[in-house]
């Protein structure tokens, strides 16, 4: 019998196999921290006298704490400042190489690793943050781990596991206009529920996924953890390796040729089979939204706010009910209806490049809705330097859009940039938790086209929207 | 980690049950990048109490919590053990833990005996007879002596062993580092390094400024 590509990652990183039900031993290739959820990793290693044992496979940068204004100035909040002034110093002392908030290389540890190109195919790659997710794109074994396993990985470069499940999730046909990446992970979420990926890895194959852009993979990848999966593959193929080569870790010569070769051995064996598989036609996609305060709490944009008396499952019922009170929506309002107060363009899921010129594809020469402020926050300084290199920044402006430096920004509640109590979101992170992006803040989860059109329009909206309503207006002006 | 054997300390009576770790340590103190000095954070919510337990003299320096059933559910925070451990807590009894939470201790070396609900009470009612009494808990033999009441507890093989080397997850995998020195060697030269730190050429990135 045939492996799949999980299988395959984690045999070539089997340092130890595991004896009498003690886990197996896998190596690390590559460790990003942030300041967040490694301060007591440092401390524990300097509690036990012990070094960073690979800085060649560590790095840092800031992201969560960080403000998107004024960055210049020091940070105002004192815990952040703490946190990050506690980062720079476990850097300097454990001889780890950091991106501090400034500098180019700033930005959102899972845009930083990629476009650095220090993130390629055939890795195992762990961060304190479940988001990590986000390199599976690659072809990479990507995935969170706590405190206690960031401090372990530093002192230790491996971890001890024990064995995933995995789900192939087939992503047939084609994806229509208006849709995107962000719509296949959403739909697949309200498919297979907030816990329907609970000890798997998630590989997505299929004729949608395989014609998505590298940065559309990582938005599927990263939102693997909303369906409470520990990590989501895409197995390598000429777009990846587009992607990655002369990033300025990529390899070189005679290595990028060996690489290459190896990344080309990097799929799941014919013959190979899946713990669990479910299938997804792309063709019947739609923009996709969220309505409650679980990723898997979503709809097609053109429904309306469900009635949580229609819904068999008490538990399900009950939950709706109480994130409709929470959002503070009405059974039956068509989704199109519900005002936007602040519309979030950022964030590691889609915070780049593609993610920005596409939304100000939409916005171009259109204005914003006077009661909708909107928030453009790059994923990375480099990806704000190129956006601006392209004058994306001048189109943001012209639409009366805010343009910010680079961070988690409004993703969480974490930093400055947070919605006021029963403010309104339409935004394009992963979640819509209750108080995610600050407490009693309403969030909406959609695509970056969604999130340009909304705040065109007010309203939750699709670019197809604007269309229909340019056109009738200039049906108007004939009149 | 210290090598656990035995440990003799004052009993402490802690009559709830369902002690989640945010009355363990709420989360307000999550805030701090150090991993120890958690000892004011313990309970909290309760410490205020001049009546809790922790407050009265004769309890004040315990190591050996006597707990209800279903200690540290909820959140799967580290620091909760931390908290335990930096008061001075040793080792915590009790008929039912939350699988994470007795995860975490086994990590960081805090015993967590689980003990018949008969055998709590037996000891809540000597320990609190005699505030102060000690309680000796030998991991080696499984059991917990109060002066003449001895009564077994449970443990799981593994992290029993573990304790009883004193050896943390990181220690117990430094054992084989030969085995990671060979894997490295194996590893291929196209695999990234971060150092020496490589990057597109610096450019000054412009502050973003408050709208007015």
């Amino acid at each position: 019998m045939g492996t799949t590509l999980a299988e395959k990652l984690w045999n070539d990183h089997l340092v130890r196999k595991g004896e009498d039900g003690a886990p197996d031993l896998i190596y690390i290739d590559l460790h990003m921290c942030h300041e967040v959820t490694s301060p007591q990793a440092f401390e524990g290693l300097r509690l036990a006298d012990r070094p960073v044992r690979r800085p060649d496979l560590t790095i840092a940068t800031e992201d969560h704490n960080t403000p998107t204004l004024n960055i210049d100035l020091p940070i105002a909040d004192e815990t952040s400042r703490v946190q990050i002034n506690t980062l720079r110093d476990n850097a300097k002392e454990f001889g780890v190489r950091i991106h501090s908030l400034g500098d180019a290389d700033q930005g959102v540890v899972h845009v930083v690793g990629p476009q650095l190109g220090i993130t390629m195919p055939g890795m195992t790659i762990v961060c304190g943050d479940s988001h990590t997710s986000t390199h599976g794109a690659f072809g990479s074994l990507a995935f969170g781990i706590g405190t206690s396993e960031v401090e372990h990985v530093l002192a230790t470069q491996t971890l001890p596991l024990a064995p995933f499940k995995t789900m192939a999730i087939n992503v047939k046909g084609t994806l229509p206009n208006g849709t995107t990446a962000k719509d296949i992970i959403l739909a697949v979420i309200a498919k297979i529920g907030t816990g329907g990926g609970q000890g798997y890895v998630l590989e997505y194959r299929g004729e949608a996924i395989r014609s998505l852009s590298m940065e559309a993979r990582m938005t599927v990848c990263n939102m693997s953890i909303e369906a409470g999966a520990r990590a989501g593959l895409i197995a390598p193929d000429q777009t990846t390796f587009d992607y990655v080569n002369g990033r300025p870790h990529a390899p070189e010569g005679a290595d990028w040729d060996a690489a290459v070769e190896y990344w080309k051995t990097l799929v799941t064996d014919e013959d190979a089979v899946f713990d669990a598989e479910i299938v997804l036609e792309a063709s019947d996609l739609e923009p996709f939204v969220t309505w409650g305060t679980n990723p898997g709490q979503g709809l097609p944009i053109s429904a309306s706010v469900p009635n949580p008396a229609d819904i068999a499952d008490e538990t399900e019922r009950e939950a709706a009910a109480n994130a409709l009170a929470y959002m503070g929506l009405t059974p039956g309002t068509p989704l199109r209806e519900i005002h936007i107060d602040t519309v979030f363009l950022g964030s590691c899921t889609n915070g780049r490049i593609e993610d920005l010129r596409a939304a100000a594809d939409i916005i171009k020469g259109r204005t914003k809705a006077e009661s909708t402020r909107m928030l453009v926050v790059p994923g990375s300084a480099r990806v704000r330097l190129q956006a601006e290199a392209e004058g994306l920044d001048k189109v943001f402006l012209d639409f009366g859009a805010e343009w910010r430096n680079a961070g988690c920004s409004m993703c969480l509640g974490m930093n400055p940039d947070q919605l006021a109590p029963q403010e309104r979101s339409a935004s394009t992170s992963n979640r819509n938790f209750e108080g995610r992006q600050g407490k009693g803040g309403r969030t909406h989860l959609v695509s970056p086209l969604v999130a340009a059109a909304t705040a065109v329009r007010g309203t939750l909206s699709t670019p197809a929207d604007l269309d229909a309503a340019s056109s009738n207006s200039a049906v108007g002006a004939l009149a | 980690m210290e090598k656990f054997t035995t440990h003799t300390g004052v009993g402490v009576p802690l009559r709830r049950s369902n002690v989640d770790t945010d009355q363990i340590i709420p989360a307000v103190y999550l805030k701090r990048v150090t991993k120890t000095g958690f000892e004011d954070a313990l309970f909290a919510a309760w410490r205020g109490d001049p009546d809790f337990v922790l407050n009265q003299e004769e309890y004040k320096h315990g190591s050996v919590l006597v707990a209800g059933p279903d200690f540290g559910t909820g959140s799967s925070r580290e620091h909760a053990v931390w908290a335990l451990k930096d008061y001075g807590f040793k080792v915590v009894l009790a008929t039912r833990f939350a699988d994470i939470f007795r995860g975490n201790s086994g990590k960081q070396g805090l015993l967590t005996g689980i003990i018949s609900q008969e055998s709590i009470e037996l000891l809540w009612k000597l320990i609190e007879t005699e505030p102060g009494k000690e309680i000796t808990v030998s991991l080696e033999d499984r059991t917990v002596t109060c002066g003449e009441l001895t009564v077994p507890f449970e443990i799981d093989d593994y992290v029993r062993w573990r304790l009883m080397e004193g050896l943390d997850d990181i220690g117990l995998t430094l054992q084989h580092e030969e085995d990671i020195t060979a894997f490295e060697a194996t590893r291929e030269s196209w695999r990234p390094k971060t150092l020496p730190a490589k990057t597109e050429p610096k450019q000054h990135i412009e502050a973003a400024r408050p709208v007015a």
